[in-house]
């Protein structure tokens, strides 16, 4: 320590005139710092509301759900739950037409009828305050202002719903535990249950969920899920406990605290290369103190401690700023992603998360500055007297132990900080490898970027612009790493636009192509011809209509489905009346193994088939055959034939040949796959997993869908109204408000991404300004020769002004082109959407970055103009 | 050709006023070489400085070739420089992004013109053929310093201003250096203020300007 003193004060005194110029480079780690704070401070809170909300969440302590009415096992447990003093209350929840006689206005509608004391925790807000009580007074209402906008109604008008008409007693302001967008694709309206009866809405081929929530002690709604588990599973009964709720929540919300941490972490990242590139032109600078330093008798070591301990302090100074930006910008976050989430984020400051953010921040200072600070242990003390010693640029020699171990530590402490926010080893393995090939593509790109322009015949262009590109290539010149930086925030920006647009593409081409706008279902069999001449009256066209045959699986291959898939475990029991597999239909799945066992969802879940005897639009063969039309069926005793979709043919663990045996309301219908059919599911059709011959399901009871297009706005509000005073039983899914509800959402994602993103572009600027700041003494001893020689103001700004728009023109371009290559990567592999380039956003993009890093090279440039041409003799 | 009358220089040093040229006074007439010199802080630099118009006197003025440089702006003496006045530096002063041959052409493309065969021209009669396209950095010194005679003389300046134009040069370089200067400076016939306090550099110029303590002590006029 007693050597170590002194040195702290040599630091400190070397830096006195350097300070402020240190501080900005190492500052470009600030918004890095500032958005990991932010992110992780967001993070902490929002695993603190889902500790503090995890019973309003679920608005009870344990929840039973089921698509189809509770079994004798399940009302028989909630009749003995009642009778020994335990609240329960039940909440139905099918989807329906809300019409308004008075406007005429009509819109689907998500009907949530409530026993009294739902929810037993947390408090459901209105507008008047305290109008949820009034659901205990009569036909009572309330719902979302979506809806109420929608129908043009206002408080106390009476809407129907089915047969029956509610008073609307006040608008929702807030329901714990639900997404506040989940509004905009169907509004929600909350009635009393024992009025359900009345609207007539609760009939074949509704589709219901069927709710109960009780209150009592969380180790006893444990015990209860445990115990009776083994029956509601056979009723095909979800339970969930309010702990369970808050595991599963933690674990999402975890997972997103990680994403926006990695987008935070690019910022620190980008920071750090910053950080080297600035401490290596600093210590250019500082040859000559090096070199008296050494002649005095300092050794390597102490040199390097000297300057690592300005890096330290600089870097703190810089992470304690950014720590501070951070605490703001957590401010932000919530109110971004409130109608996003299921709970409320507070704004509280996160100790812990600002100590981590400073701590980090300082680490990479330091790990990114080491590189260039090893460098000063080849300066000769001999420079001290003789200005023009070999120049270390000239050999390059071979990194020694202590140049790879600093590289290393580098590598390291990148991976690590990744891996840290990543969560698993595997996503951050990946995002580390994504990174570095990133940056290695960004860092070529510049390379070739740089050698092209001392290549480049500039010859046809005026002087200035000549000088100006010329520039670029000036010795210690810092182009790659502000190609690299810009380019990298340009990068960011542009892939999360070009991912944005492709995602949404199908959608609009789609609605386009079929031009279709609403879509019917539960219209019933005995409707079907009545609804074609409602709708033939607006000029509504049926674009193409398909019946609905609910059923489940009985059987695969002669093994039934509780011998399939067990019992199951406790986790994926809130999945058993999942609609979808949990990613999708396209997502992940276990690719090892030609046929591995069946998925539990896929084998358990409820198949809302068709039959037809062709392929639709949005289908291709893809194994087997079709059957011949009116063919296909079971001869007596025989078994019938079925055509599968290729991702449930893999969830299943099925192929061609197979038997299934379905159960369709209580009919066993044996059955053969002998075609696999690949869907488009991401068009807006009625798209099947399994298809049926006619000849096998045609009597079977069933709903019909159709898809249809009414020619304007009027039409389609109409058909929705006249729909719905007509047939109550059948809802209109205005595919309008669909689009507009997608675009609503992802929009909102992109905006929070964006906004992170847009950390990685300020530091970007940050580098650029560092960059220039750097060359300053260059650039100004060149500028004051150029005046010198005879230049007048107007030629030395336009040869800065050549060289930064430039350079901005190279980064914006370069991170743009990479861009389109990760997003077409992202598209074909991730999303599995075709690609397209919107060119006109990305150009618009390319150029605004260029004007910012034009004005930011001019403005960090203006003291060019203030010196006299004078100082060229006097520096002599 | 370059006419100076009662300049003074004077900074403020915290409370003082130093003067670091003190009413000096003198004319060169078209052709003459002259050579400045004096002891360190004589006031040497500071003289050309206000000569050149890189400066402004805090009294007194200026002429060269007929123009007060008193009357110009800051830009209006940029254009004359480049119109009328060459220079060459102890330390070259090059630009280290341009190659001996565009670092050459800068002051005629400074006027718009085109100046890639007149630099060429002028590398080769500096002995630098072949070099052309080097960057100052892949040259030595000597090498370095008559690429900046060549740019000196490229746009045919009236009057050339020499800073210690061998101090950063060992004696034989800077031997050769002063050889080519002066032939230049014959051919082209033009008017050569040199300062300098090397006395051998000094005594090849056919009149010596003194200069102490900011002042002129003595006007030698040599018979070479």
């Amino acid at each position: 320590m007693s050597a170590f003193r002194p040195l702290l004060g040599l630091a400190w005194r070397e830096s006195r005139f350097a300070r402020r110029r240190l501080l900005l480079f190492l500052s470009s780690i600030s918004l890095g710092v500032a958005a990991l704070v932010a992110t992780q401070s967001f993070a902490a809170n929002m695993a603190a509301g889902v500790r503090d909300q995890s019973r309003a969440l679920l608005g009870a302590d344990v929840a039973f759900s089921s698509n189809r009415a509770f079994g004798k096992g399940t009302e028989t447990l909630l009749h003995v739950l009642r009778q020994r003093g335990t609240p329960v209350a039940r909440v139905t929840s099918f989807g329906s037409m809300a019409l308004l006689e008075r406007t005429g206005g009509a819109r689907l509608a998500q009907v949530r009828a409530v026993e009294g004391g739902y929810p037993f925790y947390g408090a459901i807000e209105t507008e008047p305050a305290g109008e949820w009580g009034a659901l205990a007074r009569g036909r009572e209402a309330v719902a979302d202002a979506a809806l109420l906008a929608a129908l043009d109604a206002r408080v106390g008008d009476s809407i129907s719903l089915g047969e029956a008409k509610f008073r609307v007693a006040g608008i929702l302001r807030k329901v714990p535990g639900d997404v506040g967008v989940g509004s905009l694709f169907a509004p929600r309206v909350y009635i009393p249950a024992r009025h359900v009866a009345e609207t007539g809405l609760l009939r074949f081929g509704s589709r219901v969920q069927y709710e109960a929530f009780a209150r009592m002690p969380q180790a006893e709604a444990k015990r209860l899920v445990e115990a009776h588990r083994p029956m509601l599973r056979a009723e095909r009964v979800g339970a969930r406990t309010a702990d369970q709720q808050q595991r599963e929540l933690q674990r999402a919300f975890g997972r997103l605290g990680s994403f926006l941490g990695l987008v935070g972490t690019f910022a620190l990242l980008l920071g750090g290369i910053g950080v080297a590139s600035a401490m290596g032109a600093y210590m250019a600078q500082k040859r000559d103190t090096v070199a008296v330093l050494r002649c005095l008798g300092a050794t390597a070591p102490q040199v390097i401690a000297v300057y690592a301990l300005q890096a330290g302090a600089m870097g703190l100074v810089g992470a304690l700023l950014g720590a501070g930006i951070g605490m703001a910008v957590q401010w932000v976050l919530p109110r971004l992603l409130a109608d996003l989430l299921p709970i409320e984020v507070g704004t509280a400051i996160d100790l812990p998360s600002l100590a981590t953010g400073v701590g980090i921040g300082v680490w990479i200072a330091l790990a990114f500055a080491l590189l260039p600070l090893l460098a000063t242990r080849r300066i000769s003390p001999l420079e001290a007297i003789r200005r023009r010693v070999e120049s270390a640029d000239g050999a390059r020699r071979r990194p020694d132990g202590w140049t790879l171990f600093a590289g290393l530590l580098l590598a390291a402490s990148i991976a690590a900080l990744v891996l840290a926010q990543a969560g698993t080893v595997r996503a951050g393995l990946g995002f580390t490898a994504g990174i570095a090939v990133t940056l290695a593509a960004l860092w070529a790109a510049a390379w070739a970027v740089t050698r092209l322009v001392r290549r480049a015949r500039t010859a046809g262009l005026p002087y200035p612009a000549r000088q100006g590109i010329a520039n670029l290539h000036r010795p210690g010149n810092q182009t790659r790493v502000v190609v690299l930086a810009l380019g990298f925030g340009v990068f960011l920006l542009a892939t999360l636009y070009l991912t944005q647009h492709n995602l949404l593409r199908p959608l609009r081409l789609n609605a386009a192509q079929t031009r279709a706008n609403l879509l019917l279902f539960d219209v019933q069999e005995e409707q079907e011809g009545e609804m074609a001449a409602l709708l033939g009256q607006s000029g509504t066209q049926v674009l193409q209509k398909a019946p609905i045959v609910p059923m489940r699986i009985h059987a695969i291959n002669g093994k039934t489905a509780a011998q399939l898939v067990g019992p199951g475990t406790p986790d994926d029991s809130v999945v058993v009346e999942e609609e979808g597999p949990p990613d999708g239909p396209t997502g992940e799945r276990a690719r090892d193994g030609a046929r591995s066992g069946p998925e539990a969802w896929a084998v358990r879940r409820e198949y809302r088939s068709t039959f037809r005897d062709t392929l639709v639009g949005s289908e291709t063969l893809q194994e087997g055959r079709m059957w011949r039309p009116g063919g296909g069926g079971a001869p007596a005793g025989g078994i019938a034939e079925v055509s599968l979709d290729v991702a449930i043919v893999e969830d299943l663990g099925v192929a061609l040949g197979d038997t299934i045996t379905w159960d369709v309301q209580g009919v066993r219908i044996p059955t053969r796959v002998t075609s696999v059919r690949e869907v488009d599911w991401q068009r807006l059709e009625p798209n099947f997993f399994a298809v049926f011959p006619s000849s096998v399901l045609g009597d079977a009871p069933q709903t019909w869908v159709m898809l249809a297009r009414a020619p304007d706005e009027a039409a389609r509000l109409a058909v929705q109204r006249d729909v719905v005073r007509r047939f109550s039983n059948v809802a209109v899914l205005d595919l309008t408000e669909v689009q507009a509800a997608i675009d609503e959402v992802l929009g909102r994602v992109a905006a929070v991404i964006r906004f992170l993103a847009a950390f990685s572009v300020a530091t970007g600027f940050i580098v650029l300004l560092g960059a220039v700041l750097t060359s300053r003494l260059q650039r100004i001893r060149e500028s004051v020769l150029l005046r010198t020689l005879g230049a007048t103001r107007r030629q030395i700004g336009a040869i800065l002004l050549a060289e930064y728009v430039s350079l901005g023109l190279l980064a914006s371009l370069a991170g743009a082109g990479l861009a389109v290559g990760a997003g077409w990567a992202l598209a074909r592999w991730i999303f599995e959407v075709d690609f397209a380039v919107p060119l006109s956003p990305l150009l618009l993009l390319a150029a605004a970055v260029t004007a910012l890093a034009a004005a930011v090279g001019f403005w960090a440039s203006r003291e060019v103009f203030r010196h006299t041409p004078l100082e060229a003799l006097r520096e002599e | 050709m370059l006419i100076a009358e009662n300049l003074t220089k004077a900074y403020r040093s915290g409370q003082q006023q130093l003067a670091a040229v003190k009413n000096v006074s003198f004319r060169v007439d078209p052709g003459e070489t002259v050579a400045i010199v004096g002891p360190s802080g004589s006031g040497k630099t500071t003289l050309l400085g206000l000569l050149a118009g890189l400066d402004r006197p805090s009294s007194g003025t200026v002429r060269v070739d007929g123009t007060d440089l008193g009357a110009l702006s800051e830009d209006g003496r940029a254009r004359l420089r480049r119109e009328k006045i060459g220079f060459v530096f102890q330390s070259f002063q090059l630009i280290p992004t341009l190659t001996a041959r565009e670092n050459v052409a800068v002051p005629l493309e400074l006027r718009g013109e085109a100046a890639g065969a007149r630099a060429a021209e002028l590398l080769a009669r500096v002995g630098l053929e072949g070099r052309e396209h080097h960057y100052p950095a892949q040259l030595s010194g000597g090498e370095q310093q008559r690429v900046a005679i060549a740019r000196a003389f490229i746009h045919a300046p009236a009057i050339l201003f020499a800073d210690e134009p061998t101090g950063n040069l060992d004696a034989a370089t800077g031997g050769r250096i002063v050889d080519l200067l002066m032939e230049l400076n014959r051919e082209q016939g033009t008017t050569l203020v040199l300062v300098t306090h090397d006395l051998e550099l000094a005594a090849r110029a056919r009149r010596i300007l003194r200069l102490a303590d900011g002042a002129v002590v003595s006007d030698e006029r040599g018979g070479s």
